[in-house]
């Protein structure tokens, strides 16, 4: 057996043969027999064809990957009408009596070599785009069709890079997965491949000596096995088969609500950590985002992140779940979570200590910051703003007269806000207690679980040696839950859970029967939990 | 001659999809119009190319300039479709 590493394009499995593909080299003559006037004729009848064929596979992708991953044709359809692009072919021809191959060939290493060169990730991608339809014009002048990658078989594709048009033309039906030696997990190949759900690698250092032998990617953890022991065959044809299960049961429970069978509603929201992670919220179906964790903002930069680079990150995620509400929560650093800039000392007790909303509303330049980069946002799409380690009313007080300045602020420099709802975090057992007097002040609780457990439980989940104390159904920690439903629901609040607690099944029916409007767990726990909720039957008597 | 200057609000910048909008949205107009990275180098709206060359990316602000043929009409045209794409 044979272990080679990659960059995974799709957390998943693919079983079977490889088949290596090489690109046919085509070789071109350098100088025409021809006139330049009849060589840019030849040029210009194999462009009009390549532009037929790009529409087709633009309709053919607009099926398969949709609108948005189509539209990559489009652009390589205006790619073949570019001026620049057509000039610099004609000037070829012109000055040194080349082929109508050769100057295409050489017009397209050129434009692609520029794209390279580019700062930008995202535009050196783009090098293989220009390269692409270069090839496409010289296929067609060589009367070079595409072969047939996969050989009519099921397979795995091993080649040296796959452009988008090769990745859309393959045959789904056989194509098992790809390994690619080039190519970022940023190009549009990489994206079809995630939107048609197959396993691949790139930046794969393969030889020629698999072609033929069975293999298996394993997308989790980035590597392909070649010629895989029996042993590990097996465990990876389960985990195969546990992946279509759950495709299964997310293809059954798209679309459908989260409703029990006598008919009572509670919303499922995702949580995420990162702006990335909003795929998957849309993939498992989420209504909306119960918990935004900002901190990643905080974590991933050397100093503090400006008003407008937090702007236009909460305004990507809020623009994607288009009108679906995201919640997002304030700053929650400290403790565990550490970011040098801010200079925090360290403390004994970093869990009962100088983090969250004490921090935010000691240091309101980084709170205010934050606010205005969230209230801009609002006018894209629905926003909350949710205010984490609250325990008293006072600092809730503080904290909205804190958002209502960066409100003027902004009102001043005449930027457009929306309706922004306001809510807290429940996960201090004070909070609890005076679970009344909050609800006043605001619209909306979330039970942040995991927190509030370790606070009521007095116990460090961190420390090992306290998993025999440990009860994450303890009945205090259940009674406060229930407490603060009935609190909210008292005040005209709503309440959820965001904690981990949200997504445990055992779970469910206890919390359907408290009240809890909303539950807001990992993207993958949501289908699950759906499946769980639409099993449950609450005018039967509870079985627990 | 008309100008306008835009601040960039998509974060990845004008990319290939606005990018070719672009070009579609100027080949449309009797104008010439111009844009140029403030700072930076400056292309002609309507070669694909030469605009992705450019790498804007979001936060910049690009200098926008129309000329010739009904200039106030292709202004607004123009400035209207940054304002919605970019």
């Amino acid at each position: 057996m044979q272990v080679a590493t990659g960059k995974s394009i799709l957390n998943g499995i693919a079983i079977g043969p490889l088949r290596i593909y090489k690109k046919a080299e085509t070789q071109t003559a350098v100088t025409s027999g021809l006139t330049p006037e009849e060589e840019y004729a030849r040029f210009e009848a194999a462009r009009v064809k390549a532009q037929e064929q790009l529409g087709g596979l633009y309709e053919k992708a607009l099926d398969e990957v949709g609108e948005e991953n189509a539209a990559i044709f489009e652009i390589h359809q205006m790619m073949l009408d570019d001026e620049d692009y057509l000039d610099a072919v004609k000037g070829i021809i012109d000055t040194q009596n080349a082929t109508a191959e050769y100057a295409a060939t050489t017009t397209g290493e050129n434009f692609s070599a520029a794209f390279a060169a580019m700062e930008d990730a995202y535009m050196q991608a783009r090098a293989a785009d220009v390269k692409d339809i270069s090839r496409r014009v010289v296929n067609i002048l060589s009367g070079q069709e595409d072969a047939d990658m996969l050989a009519g078989q099921p397979a795995i594709l091993v080649a040296d890079d796959l452009t988008p048009s090769e990745t859309v033309q393959l045959d789904k039906s056989k194509l098992l997965g790809f390994i690619t030696r080039h190519g970022s997990s940023n190009s549009h190949t990489a994206i079809l491949a995630r939107t048609m759900n197959i396993p691949a690698l790139v930046g794969v250092d393969f030889d020629d000596s698999w072609d033929g032998k069975l293999a298996v990617i394993d997308g989790y953890n980035s590597c392909v096995y070649i010629e895989p022991a029996q042993e590990l065959l097996a465990t990876m044809e389960e985990k195969k088969n546990n992946d279509l299960k759950q495709e299964a049961l997310l293809q059954n429970l798209k679309k459908k609500p989260n409703i029990t069978l006598d008919g009572k509603e509670i919303k499922v929201y995702a949580n995420i950590g990162n702006a990335g992670d909003v795929g998957l919220v849309l993939q498992n179906d989420a209504q909306g985002i119960g918990l935004f964790r900002s901190e990643f903002i905080y974590l991933d930069s050397e100093d503090f992140p400006t008003e407008e680079q937090q702007f236009l990150l909460y305004k990507r995620v809020v623009e994607t779940m288009a009108g679906k509400k995201v919640i997002i929560r304030t700053l929650d650093i400290g403790a565990d979570k550490q970011a040098d800039y801010f200079g925090l000392d360290k403390e004994e007790n970093p869990a009962l200590g100088y983090r969250a909303i004490r921090i935010c509303l000691t240091r309101k330049d980084i709170f205010k910051t934050q606010l205005r980069a969230i209230l801009r946002a609002s006018a894209f799409g629905t926003v909350s703003i949710m205010f984490p380690m609250i325990i008293s009313v006072r600092e809730v007080r503080d904290a909205k007269e804190t958002l209502e300045e960066c409100r003027a602020e902004l009102q001043e420099r005449g930027v457009a806000i929306g309706n922004v709802e306001i809510g807290i975090m429940i996960e201090t057992p004070a909070a609890v207690m005076l679970a009344d007097e909050l609800a006043e002040e605001v619209e909306f609780f979330s039970l942040g679980t995991n927190d509030l457990t370790q606070y009521t439980l007095a116990i460090d989940r961190q420390n090992p040696k306290l998993d025999t104390f440990y009860d994450s159904h303890h009945p205090a920690v259940l009674r406060m839950i229930k407490h603060t439903v009935e609190a909210g629901h008292r005040h005209g609040c709503w309440v959820g859970i965001c904690g981990e607690l949200g997504a445990d099944q055992t779970l469910t029916e206890t919390f359907l029967r408290m009240g809890l409007d909303e539950l807001s767990v990992s993207p993958a726990a949501i289908l699950p939990l759906r499946k769980k909720i639409r099993s449950l039957d609450l005018s039967k008597e509870s079985e627990a | 001659m008309k100008k306008f200057e835009y601040t960039i609000n998509d974060p990845l910048g004008i990319h290939a999809r606005p990018a070719g909008l672009l070009v579609k949205a100027v080949k449309a107009l009797d104008s010439t119009v111009t844009v140029e990275k403030v700072g930076g180098k400056s292309a002609e709206a309507k070669k694909l190319m030469a605009i992705m060359g450019l790498g804007i990316k979001g936060g910049d602000t690009v200098s926008v300039t129309i000329e010739g043929g009904d200039e106030e009409a292709s202004a607004a045209a123009v400035e209207q479709f940054f304002k919605e794409n970019l």
